[in-house]
């Protein structure tokens, strides 16, 4: 989600965010009893636990692995000792570095933006230690060692675990992080090792970890939702007389913007009855009556009109034309995705006198603070936001507008204008995910090229239909200056190809469908458009996909080449396949990581088998590898879920025309492929992994289809005709 | 009211029999390592035991439950559960974990009937459990050491 490349700032003014005026960190998270409290992101008890204070939402992506690995690194902890706990929502001491005065979960950005943060906050913890047991035994502090939790003084003989030494560690001032000597990398014992396994694991194998549909406050009742039948539909009249009969139901209230009505009782079962008895008329006027056929056949209209130049080097209408060559063109869709996370969208919402109280998994908590700060008309400064674990996210849960957060305060705001008090908890149903919006943009990309007769690219001509999804929201101000959407070309705009007339432009439809970010962002569907263009140009020219890639490369960055090189010796790309099978190639970098897949693929009775994906990866320094490598595997699953499976789809009158997991299909167990992931070693900064390896995925697979059948795909998802 | 009997105890709650199971435990008796994935047995996140048999408790209904010994995750115990605990933290099976109980209540089931099943039983018995992260081959490779340490106690 969000497609802000590494480094770039929001540079966004939200109300309510003023850094505090002492951040000392006292304010953060219950941690138990720490002893030692340095800055915003260590506890360290007396019996030795160390607790970390993670800025970043876990969602799945072993976020808290990483950064309890960094913290415990340079605090020299033993990795059992090390426990993640959730930052509450505070922009002031938690904000992603990346993205200037917010807090925020997305991106591919958790690890790179906090690495050395992470690892300053740990040091200087044991800079503290150090400096206590130096002044406890009277020997200099460069004569202590650390190891495992513990501080020695080996000429002396003595030595205390971290605990003995917390009380007084805590007595002396907190050293400048910025000056904290770090590691030497060659010395690291946590970061980089295949065995550390993930601290949040035990909980969510024995059932105890708690995500925000599993809360349960006294007293709670439970909201559930019935919303418009078609995007923008708003409520005429409701008759609630009917619903409000149903015993245990509470209450029928309108949701904000247009998100429907709510329905809440003391137990989910009654708020089913009062949907089904409950009478709405909806007011259609600004609905969206238009099927996704018919607006992806105005997208083929406004590609054959020019848009708004994103980028343009040499002359590629030119060099189109040129006698000499010969010029291809192809057209690449992709539809609307649902995130469909495992836990559908949930919050719970206790407003009193004092503010509001939120449990919920935030991707933006900056954001949904005061999203629910306005529904439940408080300051935002009397929001407490409880972090959950989230059920899976891939963008989700970072809804610009707040989405489930502020609709759960709403229905607390209205709850106390009746006079009740309680706590409410509201929990999607699949239906209401899959049929609600916020979908991955569907996009049409019209691409010419041309070779030479030396069969060398020397135009590409790039056109991208697709809705933005920051238009509208509070991220429209600082990252769409030049309006342009840069998460409708991100891995298009920055195309690494040496090819020399490069041109690029941008239509932005508006649809009425709500859209967001989704896992890869832009790069989901900008990479199938590039990386089956770069092979169909190839077979143009008669060249080998790799050669070709090989030799555009040349100018890219070097890990782009050495992922390709390593993934093509790894899937034994030139090896002869059986008829009916074939190999496709990808290579794309996104989040400043460089991805290579090679798919086999078998192709029965027009059906799609992926047998095999091998994978390269460069992402910097391996900080937690088996977390890499689960990332990439996981990255693969979804992104094939969505090339050979799932897509949303709206009939002719707007209509959403699935609604749960038997017609809008994910990848099960059954048709996973061997997945092989091979991480390039690398001391550089890390950068992102959640994301990278997912754009690969649909255009290696459909190049595959077309080294098997001679059949190119361009749709998706992929379809042979029977 | 109704009597269910879960993990080993018999309770009385107060719902209607058309109550779902997933419903009772989940919102009656507080065992929410019990998930909603779905609703209609498509995801698989609700697995749990009933006489030992997986079943999706979303679709499972109190009345029709009678004497059934119903084990949740929270009550999951001896060799199978404990094996395959300690397989799915050797493979960082999980990710975000919203459907790993009904993962690891599957695969009991499957454990139980098979003892060594191969890549195809696995892959049958676990089909009908959705993971949204992608850890199905972590799953698979769990499922295995697990079969392995149950039938030889050394290798685990």
């Amino acid at each position: 989600m969000m497609g802000t490349g590494a480094g770039l700032t929001l540079g966004l003014v939200l109300p309510g965010s003023e850094p505090a005026a002492a951040a000392d960190g006292d304010n953060t998270t219950d941690a138990g009893s720490a002893d030692l409290a340095p800055n915003a992101f260590v506890r360290l008890a007396r019996d030795g636990r160390v607790t970390v204070i993670c800025k970043h939402l876990e969602m799945g992506q072993g976020v808290y692995t990483g950064l309890c690995a960094l913290v415990a690194e340079e605090l020299d902890a033993p990795w059992d000792s090390v426990h993640p706990a959730p930052a509450p929502a505070d922009a002031a001491l938690y904000n992603n570095l990346y993205w200037g005065p917010l807090q925020g979960t997305g991106a591919s950005t958790s690890l790179a933006n906090a690495f050395e943060q992470m690892r300053r906050a740990g040091a200087v913890a044991r800079a503290m230690l150090v400096r206590a047991a130096a002044e406890a035994w009277d020997v200099p502090p460069d004569e202590i060692e650390t190891t495992d939790g513990r501080l020695r003084h080996a000429a002396g003989d003595r030595s205390a675990g971290y605990g003995e030494m917390a009380a007084a560690a805590a007595a002396l001032p907190v050293p400048d992080p910025d000056t904290v000597p770090l590691k030497d990398p060659a010395t690291f014992r946590l970061i980089g090792r295949v065995d550390l396994h993930r601290p949040d694991a035990a909980a969510k194998i024995d059932g105890s970890a708690l995500y925000a549909s599993d809360i349960r406050l006294p007293g709670m009742l439970v909201a559930r939702i019935r919303r418009p039948p078609r995007f923008g539909a708003t409520v005429k009249s409701v008759n609630t007389e009917a619903a409000l009969a149903v015993p245990g139901v509470k209450a029928v209230t309108p949701l904000p913007a247009g998100a429907g009505l709510a329905v809440v009782a003391e137990m989910p079962w009654q708020t089913a009855r009062a949907l089904a008895v409950l009478a709405v008329e909806w007011d259609d006027s600004a609905t969206v009556t238009t099927g996704t056929d018919a607006i992806l056949e105005r997208y083929r209209e406004q590609a054959k009109t020019p848009g708004t130049v994103v980028r343009n080097q040499g002359d590629a209408a030119a060099a189109l034309t040129k006698p000499d060559s010969v010029a291809i063109e192809a057209t690449y869709d992709v539809p609307y995705q649902a995130h469909a996370p495992m836990e559908t969208p949930s919050a719970v919402a206790h407003l009193t006198d004092s503010g509001i109280e939120i449990w919920t998994a935030s991707q933006t908590p900056t954001t949904d603070v005061l999203a629910v700060a306005e529904a439940a008309r408080v300051d935002p400064a009397r929001v407490t936001l409880h972090p959950t674990f989230a059920g899976g996210s891939f963008g989700l849960r970072a809804r610009p507008d707040g989405g489930c957060a502020r609709d759960v305060a709403a229905i607390a705001r209205a709850l106390a204008e009746q006079g009740i008090g309680a706590p409410v908890q509201l929990v999607w149903t699949r239906e209401d995910e899959i049929r609600g919006g916020w979908y991955r943009p569907m996009a049409l990309h019209t691409v010419s090229g041309a070779v030479d007769a030396n069969g060398r690219p020397t135009a590409w001509r790039h056109r991208v239909v697709c809705q933005s999804i920051l238009k509208g929201t509070v991220f429209e101000g600082p990252l769409m200056g030049d309006g342009i959407d840069p998460t409708c070309v991100e891995g298009v705009a920055d195309l690494p190809y040496a090819v020399p007339n490069m041109y690029l432009d941008l239509h932005m439809p508006e649809t009425g469908v709500p859209v967001l970010w989704w896992r890869a962002g832009g790069h989901s569907h900008t990479a199938f458009a590039t990386e089956s263009f770069v092979d169909e140009l190839a077979h143009a020219a008669g060249t080998d996909p790799l050669a070709l890639r090989l030799d555009l490369l040349r100018d890219a960055h070097p890990d782009m080449l050495n992922v390709l090189l390593l993934v093509a010796d790894k899937a034994g790309w030139a090896a002869p396949l059986a008829p009916g099978r074939g190999r496709g190639l990808a290579v794309h970098r996104s989040r400043g990581t460089s991805v290579a897949q090679v798919a086999e693929v078998t192709v029965k009775d027009s059906t799609i088998v992926v047998d095999r994906v091998v994978c390269a990866v460069h992402c910097g320094l391996p900080v937690n590898p088996s977390v890499i490598r689960a990332q990439v595997e996981g990255a693969i699953v979804f992104g094939l879920s969505a090339a050979l499976r799932g897509r949303i789809t709206m009939d002719d009158t707007g209509a959403v025309e699935q609604s749960n997991f038997h017609n809008f299909e994910v990848l099960r167990m059954a048709a996973v492929p061997d997945i092989e992931v091979h991480i390039l070693p690398s001391t550089a900064a890390p950068t992102g992994i959640g994301e990278p390896a997912l754009p690969p995925v649909a255009p290696a697979v459909a190049n595959a289809v077309f080294a098997a059948t001679g059949t190119r795909l361009r749709s998706l998802p992929l379809r042979l005709k029977g | 009211m109704a009597r269910l009997t879960v993990n080993g105890s018999s309770k009385s709650i107060d719902v209607a029999p058309d109550t779902s199971l997933l419903s009772a435990l989940r919102d009656v008796l507080n065992l929410t390592g019990t998930k909603y994935g779905c609703g209609i047995a498509q995801c698989g996140a609700c697995t749990v035991l009933v006489n030992g048999d997986a079943v999706q408790a979303c679709q499972a209904y109190v009345g029709d439950l009678g004497d059934a010994e119903i084990t949740t995750i929270e009550g999951l115990s001896g060799p199978i559960g404990d094996a395959l605990k300690a397989a799915w933290l050797t493979h960082d099976a999980t990710e975000c974990g919203h459907c790993q109980p009904g993962q690891i209540m599957r695969a009991a089931a499957l454990l139980a009937e098979t003892p060594d099943p191969d890549d195809a039983a696995i892959r049958t018995a676990m089909n009908g459990n959705l993971c949204r992260c992608g850890t199905y081959g972590r799953i698979h490779a769990a499922i295995r050491t697990a079969a392995t340490s149950l039938s030889d106690p050394a290798k685990g």
